[in-house]
């Protein structure tokens, strides 16, 4: 990824105001706020307990062990009273990205299909990984191409998604899988995917596409200095999608 | 009166929790097992065993102690001596 092109999409994009949500056990909040700080855009935190997401433009559920990930990850977080408000915001159909918890917490809250279960090898896995983008005319993926490669962490226990068949074929009947593991090369190999996920899926959308998830930390790679920046092209499409549409 | 309810992983669903016992279980000796599934298990103490009450715990089940994506249930009541 070329300084130029950066510099362009930026240059041509509004100042987004991005909401981070924030539970009792959430771990990445401020490496979002971070993220999207270094961006140039403004980021601030939302209480699980507020009712009001306080007119956001895009909101972030971060990741973390959101009240210690109890009876299944998600499953409390989800009740919470923001939840209610996450929901809403999404219905109208504002852009809503679960991240690593928040996609446990987002598949829990039937905001996105599937669900994560403990990963095949029963390992924590923390390291870095290369995520092919599947579907690249999505709000979160349209700053990338099919196929374009990104070096994004992981850090989970439980990140192995799965769904029945039937909910498989209609997300890809929808185009809703938008992220594989893959290898450096770009091929969907088993030795790549860290956690059994089944067809080697990192992240979903809905079917309205405005809500979506995955497992990797793209909030954790968006500085050469922490060792990638692909990250930031996921914050980027979703500042482009939401100047196209505002 | 008991609740109990015993959450088990869908048989569709991979278990590499069940799949670990199962080969720690061939590990030890003990070659007669088939197979083993790693749930969860939950006892709600209940005052009366009323319709209602039944209706609210099976809700309860669907909607928040199992996930029906990835999960079963099964709910076993037990009469239990007043405290």
């Amino acid at each position: 990824m070329s300084q130029s092109s950066n510099s362009n999409v930026e240059s041509a994009c509004q100042r987004l105001q991005f909401g981070v949500v924030r539970f009792p056990g959430s771990n990445s909040d401020q490496d979002c706020i971070h993220a999207v700080e270094s961006m140039g855009h403004e980021a601030r935190y939302i209480w699980h307990k507020d009712t009001d997401l306080g007119g956001v433009d895009a909101v972030l559920v971060p990741g973390g062990f959101s009240y210690g990930d109890y009876l299944r990850a998600g499953a409390i977080a989800r009740l919470s009273p923001v939840m209610h408000a996450v929901a809403q915001f999404a219905e109208a159909g504002g852009l809503v990205m679960g991240i690593c918890n928040g996609f446990q917490i987002l598949c829990e809250a039937g905001l996105l299909p599937g669900a994560l279960i403990r990963n095949r090898s029963l390992q924590f896995r923390s390291e870095f990984v290369h995520l092919k983008v599947m579907h690249d005319q999505s709000p979160f993926t349209q700053c990338t191409q099919d196929g374009t490669l990104l070096r994004i962490p992981i850090a989970h226990g439980e990140g192995c998604y799965y769904a029945d068949e039937k909910t498989l074929a209609e997300m890809e009947e929808n185009r809703q899988i938008l992220w594989k593991y893959a290898t450096s090369s770009g091929d969907l190999e088993e030795h790549a995917n860290p956690n059994g996920s089944v067809q080697h899926i990192a992240g979903v959308c809905s079917r309205e596409g405005n809500v979506a998830g995955l497992m990797p930390h793209p909030e954790r790679a968006c500085q050469q200095i922490i060792g990638s920046d692909d990250g930031q092209l996921v914050f980027k499409s979703i500042i482009q999608h939401f100047t196209q549409t505002h | 009166m008991k609740a109990k309810i015993i959450i088990t992983p869908k048989k569709a669903v991979l278990d590499p929790q069940g799949q670990a016992v199962l080969n720690a279980l061939e590990h030890m000796g003990y070659e007669g097992v088939r197979a083993a599934h790693v749930g969860r298990y939950l006892e709600l103490e209940i005052n009366e065993k009323t319709d209602t009450v039944s209706g609210q715990i099976q809700e309860a089940c669907e909607r928040f102690l199992s996930n029906p994506v990835i999960e079963d249930y099964r709910i076993e009541w037990e009469t239990t001596a007043e405290a």
